[in-house]
């Protein structure tokens, strides 16, 4: 691969919540086909499973000492011809739910309808550690193609057996086995009728190539889209046991505020309302949400409050405040910057600020907890059931092997959904009333009480000669993390730091981490710097780059954008911009308008190319591509959370702007399929270059250069 | 003497205060939890559904204020097992991702059709302003209710 010659390994990125090691599986083999019938199963080494998990560049240490080294079922062949995969991963709106079982269709040779998955069940899926950095393609589902692969050479040994005959003509296709030979074939129903059959995952099993792939590789609706559509798929605030009561929690006036008195008599004194005073939580939980509204409100609490940094002065205060030296892990040089620069034709430095923004998934943070005979048993809308079952184990020092965590298909996460505050508020609600609560976080809650995305300082220095070609780049980013911190751009002399200073607000994992922060200050830079040479945007950027499947997808976006365009109306602008992240590729061309009057930013078209290897499914890859551009054009142009003396003052959508209808330009998604290299994942990365391709088309259109995301939260003011 | 609502042609003694949202009442009382909490201000339209035909936002809407009138949710779209022609239009278009806010833009655009028969694109825009989807699949929502007229005008409904 060319670009920088050595991928420097940086910290792993902070804002990705990390999970502890794993442990146990509680499901033996026995109880395993006692729960699913008779049929034939593949299990995987668990430790097999979580090393290639973390297999991926930039990987977190664990000790290996305490993997597991239980075995845990992945797949299940049943006698009633139903596949069953299992997988720790959640659906949150990705699809995996539906690529996965393709996946599997496609390695068992068995129709895609006969596949279900088993998904984010601690007591029944293996160990994962969440579902996010865009790990599920590149590690399940190859990981559910070796089992898948192992199944079906039981199935075709179960036949030569059967037959009394070596297993070498045979061939499984269709959900049977057919001994070429004589024509005659056995149905994997009729092999698996009767036996528990198990095997372990071998260790080498080829699997099936890209381009030979028949149900994986094409367009596959989401499975039981049906329940969607008639409201009938229960998400976890829909869950309504028998006996169940709403859980309400008593927050602080601010962040940061300690619990100096508490009156709750008069909320006790309310018929069938269940007070709860632990250290600084107060909860309630009543039969219905308004009576446990109503005992809150009875409460008097009175707060120690403590003096709180105000969005105004964050980004002198996120300076000021570094760790004055970044250990080595964080930095990565190359060459001279002093030399780099003295051999410069043109300098350009620049700083760059990024705000805190919101998740705000529709689903806000939700968990149903019960407790029965002292196990407990939670389900709740997160991307990391294992972790929040260890979590929930510690706080209430029972065995992991006494909480279970289950995650119904949940109305979204995009990074947001790690912690377990839900789950401990309402397990904690359930212990004192001995009855299933349910807790529900309002949006004021989701925006003030979950955890943002961080804000941070990028500062560039850089240099070209007098042709273009870059001599000096250096990069400095302050607080919001360090994915796509490298420039994918050729450079003899670069320098790279990432700059830890303590949190804020509480922050976290957000669709894509810092790369985006990164991308816009580096592609807005880079776009600069096209226009202190006096070269068109993308010619500088193809003369700087050699990376062949980077430059595969500007030109592919270019080529559907029509780059370059003539402008053909007054406050017209385009733009571009791309990157690499986890595996893949992205470049995004954008055309704005800018009504020079009031200053108002249309974005008119977005073009974005996107190529992550093999594509498992067109149809959901399109979707992942066009939503992470929408939701990118939030962060892009509005999105910002505002704080001050510990408060959010824009909890709401009246006030914290999501992208609306009317906010959606023409989009057009261009997927490169590679059947040549491996998939990986698509969650993140498209949503990285939407804010960089904008900002440049407001510059082109306007000659300003917007240095802040958001960019235009009120228009243009200087147009 | 509590209040009576009728929801998807069926009718319902409610005993929650009358101030109480609709919302709470349908997913709390009557545990048609289809209609979804999104935000509790009017701001996110996951909690539309319609109030004598016109698509309205339930967490806004005191229950006492339905007593008399006609209310549909998403679970009373669908007709002897067929789907009702907005559902099976997006059901067509593949328009959700995790879908929390497919309630809230059925609801929504099955009032749009009932004034408006045949929405330009930039019609369906307007009137699914006030409706949040944060997955970002808003153009195959347009296409989906776009596809949806077209199916209402075949089938005469």
């Amino acid at each position: 691969m060319s670009g920088p010659a050595e991928k420097f390994v940086l910290e792993p990125e902070r804002f990705e919540f990390t999970a502890s090691p794993l442990h146990q599986f509680e499901l033996a083999r026995r109880d395993f086909f006692k729960i699913l019938g008779s049929g034939i199963a593949v299990f995987a080494i668990a430790k097999d499973a979580f090393a290639a998990q973390e297999t991926a560049p930039g990987h977190r240490s664990f000790h290996t000492e305490d993997l597991p080294k239980d075995i845990s079922a992945w797949l299940h062949v049943g006698e009633d011809g139903i596949v069953t995969g299992f997988t720790g991963k959640a659906e949150i709106g990705q699809n995996i739910r539906t690529s996965l079982a393709q996946t599997i269709a496609d390695e068992l040779r068995v129709p895609f309808e006969s596949v279900r998955m088993v998904t984010a069940d601690t007591a029944l899926t293996p160990f994962d550690m969440g579902t996010f950095g865009s790990r599920t393609t590149p590690t399940i589902t190859p990981q559910l193609r070796r089992v898948a692969s192992a199944a079906r050479d039981l199935l075709i040994e179960a036949a030569a057996k059967e037959w009394n005959i070596a297993s070498a003509g045979l061939v499984a296709a269709d959900a049977k086995v057919t001994d070429t030979a004589s024509g005659r074939s056995l149905k994997y129903t009729e092999l698996a009728r009767g036996k528990t059959l198990a095997q372990n995952l071998p260790a080498e099993d080829p699997i099936t190539p890209a381009s030979q792939w028949t149900v994986a590789g094409k367009a596959v609706p989401k499975v039981e889209a049906r329940a969607f559509v008639t409201g009938k798929h229960q998400y976890t605030p829909d869950l309504h046991p028998e006996g169940m009561l709403h859980g309400k929690v008593l927050r602080p006036p601010s962040f940061g505020a300690t619990l100096v008195s508490c009156d709750d008599s008069a909320a006790r004194a309310l018929t069938g309302v269940v007070v709860v005073r632990d250290g600084d939580f107060v909860g309630v939980a009543a039969p219905s949400a308004h009576q446990a509204q109503r005992a809150l409100d009875a409460i008097h609490a009175q707060w120690k409050e403590v003096p709180q940094i105000s969005s105004k002065e964050i980004f002198s205060y996120l300076k000021q405040n570094a760790t004055a030296k970044s250990d080595d892990r964080n930095r990565q040089q190359k060459g001279s910057i002093a030399d780099g620069l003295a051999a410069a034709a043109h300098r350009l430095d620049a700083t760059y600020n990024v705000a805190y923004i919101a998740h705000a998934p529709l689903e806000p943070r939700a968990a149903l907890a019960h407790w029965t005979d002292g196990k407990l048993t939670v389900w709740t809308g997160t991307q990391r059931p294992f972790a929040n079952r260890d979590e929930l184990a510690n706080l209430f020092h029972v065995p992991e092997s006494s909480v279970r965590v289950i995650v119904p298909d949940t109305g979204s996460a995009y990074g947001g959904k790690h912690t377990s505050d839900a789950a401990i508020e309402a397990a904690r609600l359930a212990r004192a009333a001995g009855r299933p609560v349910k807790v529900v976080w309002t949006r004021e809650e989701e925006f003030t009480w979950a955890y943002f995305r961080p804000a941070g300082v990028i500062e560039i220095k850089s240099g070209i000669s007098s042709d273009g070609t870059l001599t000096a780049w250096e990069f400095h980013n302050y607080h919001s993390g360090s994915s796509g911190i490298e420039t994918p751009y050729d450079v003899a002399n670069h320098r790279t730091e990432y700059h830890a200073v303590p949190l804020i607000l509480r922050s976290g994992s957000y669709r894509g981490l810092a790369a985006t922060a990164n991308h816009f200050a580096r592609e807005s830079h880079m776009d600069a710097l096209a226009s202190l040479a006096k070269m068109d945007p993308l010619d500088f950027r193809m003369k700087n780059l050699s990376n062949p499947r980077m430059r595969a997808v500007l030109e592919a976006a270019a080529r559907s954008f029509g780059w370059p365009r003539k402008k053909t109306q007054d406050g017209q602008g385009f733009g571009v911009a791309c990157g690499d992240e986890k595996g893949s590729y992205v470049a995004t061309c954008a055309e704005i308008a800018v009504d020079k009057k009031s200053g108002a930013v249309r974005v008119v078209r977005l073009v974005e190319a996107f190529e992550c290897g093999a594509i498992v499914n067109p149809d959901g890859l399109r979707n992942q591509v066009v939503g992470a551009m929408i939701q990118g054009l939030g962060g892009a142009l509005f999105e910002a959370i505002e704080f001050e003396n510990g408060r959010i003052t824009n909890p709401r959508f009246a006030n914290y702007r999501v992208p609306r209808f009317r906010d959606i330009p023409v989009i057009e998604a261009v997927l490169l399929d590679r059947k040549d290299i491996p998939s990986a994942g698509a969650g993140e990365t498209p949503i990285m270059t939407v804010a960089p391709a904008i900002g440049n088309a407001i510059f082109d259109a306007s000659g300003v250069r917007l240095h802040n995301l958001p960019m235009v939260p009120n228009g243009l003011r200087s147009a | 003497m509590p209040i009576e609502i009728e929801v998807n042609g069926k009718r319902y003694p409610v005993n929650y205060p009358p101030d109480t949202p609709l919302l709470s009442v349908l997913r709390d009382e009557l545990l048609l939890s289809g209609t979804k909490y999104g935000c509790g201000e009017g701001q996110c339209g996951a909690c539309t559904v319609l109030i004598a035909g016109a698509p309205r936002r339930s967490c806004q809407i005191p229950v006492s204020a339905v007593a008399g009138k006609v209310v549909t949710t998403i679970e009373g779209l669908e007709k002897d097992g067929r789907l009702h022609p907005v559902q099976q239009a997006f059901l067509d278009a593949g328009a959700f991702q995790c879908a929390f806010c497919t309630s809230g833009m059925i609801m929504s655009s099955v009032g749009l059709l009932q004034t408006n028969a045949n929405p330009s694109p930039a019609d369906v825009v307007q009137f699914l302003q006030g409706n949040v989807c944060r997955c970002g699949t808003h153009p195959r929502i347009i296409e989906a209710v776009r596809h949806a007229a077209k199916l209402m005008q075949e089938h005469g409904r």
